[in-house]
Formats: C-alpha cells, structure tokens, sequence
C-alpha cells in the first residue's frame, strides 16, 4: 500500500476524482433519505465496502494500487462522513442524538465486520495486515 | 481555514457560486476535501505507530470546520460546497469503522475504545468551540 499512502499527481488526482463522486453520491442519498437517516444510510453502506475492499486487498488482490486508490482514499472515504455526523448528534434531542451516536457506531462497526466476513468468502486463505 | 478567514470569505463564495447547481458544489467540495485529507492523514500517519491518529485528526478538524459553517450560520451555496462538499469529505466514517475493527483484530482492544472515545469526545468538543466562535463573533 505504500503507492497508496504517497501524493504523487496521479494518486491526488484518483483522491479528487473519487472524492467528487463519494460525497456527489453522499449528497443524492441524504436527498433521498433526509436528515439522520441519509447520513446513517451512506456511513453504514459505506463503512461495509470499505470493510470488503480493505480485506479482499488482503486475499485476492483483484484490484490494482490505483483502483483500489480511487475507490476507498477516494470514493468511499468522502462518500461516508464524520463531521456531519458529529454536528446532527449534537444538534439533536438528547435522547435521539444518543441513540443516533450509538446506533451509528454499533452498526458501522457491524457493517465494516460483515465486509471482513463477505472477502473472507471470497477467499478464505489466511489474511495478511491491511491499514484503513 | 481560519474562522476570521472564513467568515470573510463566505459571502464572496456566495456571490461567486450562485448559478451553479447543487451537485457541482458538493463535488467541487469533496474533490478539494478527499484531497486535503489524504495529505494530512499521510502526514500525521506517517509518525505513527499504528494507532489511526491521522482519522482522528482529519475527523476533529474537519468537524470543527463544519461546526463554523452550520453555526454562523453560512448561506446555502457556501454549506453545499464546504459544508456538505469539503468537510463530508474531509471526515470519514467508513475509515473509523475499519479502523476500529482493525485495532480490535490485533487484540489492540484498549486502543480501539481509546479510538472510538477520543473521535467522539474530541469532535465534539470541536463543535462545541465552533458554536462558541460562532456565537461570539
């Protein structure tokens, strides 16, 4: 993952190209799904490719350095997000924003082990070590 | 990305992004912010020794910047662009999950809670101090 990690041109241009497009898909989803179940929905669903791309790199390695690039640093990164979480917890009522903080973390954790489990299917030789 | 600056800037952005569509906004902003959080999570990254402190970091700046953008408040062309666009971008959920579980599969498990509480506690003491700012200014 070393080239990964790097900011050459060419991996800061796969970085912007699929940051437009995560959080372009990030936006069409809150559209459809408004207020905190937008950002649950593309946190989770995305916190589960994640999941699946990060450990298939550990087993099959379908993906070249620069796909794989675009599509987690890129795509799936800008498509999920952080910060609009945070600031909906804090705005809402204190017992939704608990349930929304909790809910989110205990089913973003699930969703990034169910994407570890669907790669081990894929190929399920012994894995090696893989970084976020 | 100062609030000072910010707050100067915002409404020339405003002016000038008028006429472009929502979607343009928000992938011109995610563009801008997947690019500046690779760089700084490599930088930080690079000095570590395995804990995500480089998420962290990209996750509590950028939750204080979005706390100056919904608490100033700024107006709806500025929120798609850097708002919705650069700091959705800029934070990731995907790679704290991952990260966590990560942690935790290397039997890391006091380091995994230290990451969940430290991203919870931290970003939202971030916004906490954007609203502040935003209120005081």
């Amino acid at each position: 993952m070393a080239d990964s990690r790097a900011a050459t041109p060419v991996v800061l241009a796969l970085v912007a190209v699929g940051g437009a497009v995560g959080a372009t898909a990030r936006y069409a989803v809150g559209g459809a799904l408004p207020g905190l179940w937008g950002t649950l929905t593309a946190n989770v669903s995305g916190s589960f490719l994640l999941g699946l791309l990060l450990y298939e790199a550990l087993r099959t390695d379908r993906l070249g350095d620069r796909t794989r690039t675009l599509l987690t640093t890129g795509v799936l990164s800008s498509y999920t997000t952080y910060s609009t979480f945070v600031v909906e917890t804090v705005q809402a009522a204190p017992a939704v924003g608990a349930t929304y903080l909790v809910g989110s973390y205990a089913l973003g954790v699930a969703a990034a082990l169910a994407g570890r489990a669907v790669a081990a299917r894929l190929d399920p030789r012994e894995g090696r070590e893989v970084w976020a | 990305m100062s609030a000072p600056g910010g707050a100067a800037v915002a409404p020339v952005l405003a002016s000038a992004t008028a006429a472009v569509p929502a979607p343009a906004l928000v992938a011109v902003g995610g563009a801008g912010g997947a690019v500046a959080r690779h760089l700084v999570a490599s930088a930080v990254d690079r000095a570590g020794d395995g804990f995500p402190l480089g998420t962290l970091t990209v996750n509590v700046l950028g939750s204080f910047v979005l706390g100056l953008v919904t608490f100033l408040p700024a107006g709806g062309d500025v929120s798609l662009l850097v708002g919705t666009g650069a700091c959705g971008a800029f934070t990731t959920f995907s790679s704290f999950s991952v990260a966590t579980v990560q942690l935790w599969d290397r039997g890391e498990r006091a380091r995994a809670a230290a990451f969940v509480v430290a991203n919870t506690v931290l970003a939202g003491v971030a916004v906490g101090a954007a609203a502040a700012l935003a209120g005081a200014g």
